[in-house]
Formats: structure tokens, C-alpha cells, sequence
């Protein structure tokens, strides 16, 4: 199956985890994709090979930043006509408190989709949802 | 170096090599310090397979780059405040991504600490393969100083000139 079949599939069944699944990346920090009605939500499970800090412990802000990265890719390729993985032009990444040895999750907004650039925020949590861990804004060439 | 009475437990290169060791995510992908300079260091990301962002074409997810970009402007936050030590998280991070980085080969980071003041570090970086005037990515990020603890780091193992 191409990108643009598998992205079908995934609208069709609801189920874009599959889509996740197939980046070894994702996979390796452990992100997953959960669908709540029309909501899409990506969750980063406590994983120990996260670990940034070891003292507290807390997540590594690269790992987070990667994880916001995934997220902001896998909005965008929902949102296209025609999928095709979109290249990330830049990445902003704002980090509020730690994020602890627990459970992430992230929800994108798709604040413009242009005809070539798309532009994405991104808000992190753990506990709240209204207490966010980190935000980030990213650009995404769509062409 | 001679033994001084202040005995510091490990050098500059020691010091930053243990935070990175300590630093598991890090461990993971296989980061390495591969030279520190008097304004710098430089952070070699190894390739593989666990880091791959596209299956068809073997370029590595930009992830592993935010990734390498994080951990190597803190060591530059470490080396800036040596001898002192602080625990410095990182307020904020931005990466600008030139071009893909070509597959199966590592990468590079090559960063400094600008600028330090009482609460925060300033440190600027680009992610390479082959030339640092021809970088994979751009990165700016600023590092809070909590002002935690103090370790005696070797003074004489911090190079000259470094922020």
C-alpha cells in the first residue's frame, strides 16, 4: 500500500495508530494515536528510554519536541486531499514545567492550511489538559 | 595538570561526558561528545534504524534531530558555567530545517553557549554532516539556571576564552 491508501484506510476505520506505527521513530519513542469521536489526541506512554533528566525523573525536551513533530506531521497528512508526508520547516518549542516520568498527550490545531504552508500548534499535557507541559508552533511545506 | 588542593574530582571533558551518560534518552540514540572547543562542543548522532522518520527513503525523523539539538546546547550550558554546575532546563527551543539529512550517515552538532547572565544561558547551534556552513538545521534555545547546586569542577580543564 502507497501513503495515500494507507491514509484512507486509516479515515475509513478510524484507526490512524497503523499510520504511527509505520514511522520507526515513532515507534521507537512509543507514540500512539487515539481517535475520541473526531478528536485526534497523540499519547506519548512513560517510557524509560524517554528519560532526560534522571535526577526528577523527567522526559528529554528532545524527545517531547519529537513527539510534538510527529503529531504536527500526522494533522496535516489527516488534512490533505492528496497525503504525502509534509517537510518540517520549523519548529518552535516552549517548555512550561517538566514533563514527569507519566503519560503525554498532545493536541494539534491547524491554525492556516495554505496551498504550500501549513502552520500548527501544538499544546502538550500530562495531568490537565488546561495545565499544559510545553506548546509549540511549527511550519509545514506542504509542496 | 598539577593536583590542586581544591582536588577536583574530574576534568571539564569528564564532567560533561557524565552528564551525558546520565541523560538516557540520549544513551539510546548512541550521542557522543566528539570535541570540545574553547566556544563549543560538538555531538555526534549515529544512524540507525531506530531513528528512521521515512521508511521508503531512509532519511531520519527530525525528532532525533530536536533530540540532539536539546541534549547538545545543554552540555554547551555545562561547559559555559564549569567549574561551576546548575541544573538548567530548557526554557525554549527553536530549529529551522534547511534540508534532509542524507541516510545512512551521522550527524553532527555543532553548538555554543553565547551568552550567560544570573538566570539564563543563550546558546545557538546547527546540525551538519559535512560542513558546518552548509547545516541540516539551525537552532536557537535558552537554558534557565535554577541555581541548585555547585560542583567544584577543574578550573584549569576549562579552556580559555569560553563563554
Amino acid at each position: 500500500m502507497n501513503l495515500q491508501e494507507i491514509v484512507a484506510k486509516c479515515k475509513e476505520t478510524n484507526d490512524f495508530d497503523t499510520l504511527v506505527k509505520g514511522v520507526p521513530y515513532a515507534k521507537t519513542i512509543g507514540m500512539s494515536c487515539i481517535k475520541a469521536g473526531d478528536e485526534v489526541i497523540f499519547m506519548l506512554p512513560a517510557n524509560k528510554d524517554n528519560i532526560g533528566n534522571p535526577t526528577l525523573p523527567a522526559i528529554h525536551g528532545g524527545v517531547l519536541g519529537g513527539f510534538i513533530e510527529q503529531s504536527a506531521i500526522m494533522i496535516v497528512l489527516m488534512s490533505m486531499e492528496q497525503p504525502h508526508f509534509p517537510k518540517v520547516v520549523d519548529l518552535s518549542i516552549d517548555y512550561l514545567s517538566a514533563g514527569l516520568f507519566r503519560d503525554s498527550f498532545a493536541e494539534c490545531k491547524v491554525l492556516r492550511m495554505g496551498r504550500r504552508i501549513a502552520n500548527i500548534g501544538v499544546t502538550v499535557w500530562q495531568a490537565k489538559k488546561d495545565e499544559p507541559i510545553a506548546t509549540a508552533r511549527a511550519h509545514l511545506l506542504l509542496t | 595538570m598539577t593536583q590542586n588542593d581544591s582536588n577536583p574530582p574530574f576534568s571539564l571533558e569528564e564532567g560533561l561526558n557524565m552528564f551525558l551518560k546520565g541523560v538516557k534518552h540520549s544513551m539510546v540514540l548512541g550521542m557522543e561528545i566528539v570535541e570540545i572547543t574553547p566556544e563549543g562542543l560538538v555531538v555526534r548522532l549515529p544512524y540507525s534504524e531506530k531513528i528512521i522518520g521515512n521508511p521508503d527513503t531512509g532519511v531520519i525523523h527530525g525528532g532525533a534531530i530536536t533530540s540532539l539539538m536539546d541534549q547538545s546546547c545543554g552540555l554547551a550550558v555545562a561547559q559555559a558555567l564549569a567549574p561551576d554546575f546548575d541544573i538548567t532546563p530548557t526554557i525554549d527551543l527553536r530549529i529551522d530545517y534547511m534540508k534532509p539529512a542524507q541516510p545512512h550517515r551521522d550527524v553532527f552538532a555543532y553548538v555554543t553557549a553565547y551568552r550567560k547572565t544570573k538566570s539564563v544561558v543563550f546558546t545557538r547551534g546547527v546540525a551538519y554532516q559535512d560542513d558546518r556552513a552548509d547545516p541540516i538545521a539551525n537552532c536557537v534555545g535558552n537554558f534557565m539556571r535554577m541555581g541548585i547546586s555547585k560542583t567544584p569542577w577543574s578550573p584549569e580543564a576549562r579552556p580559555e576564552g569560553s563563554a
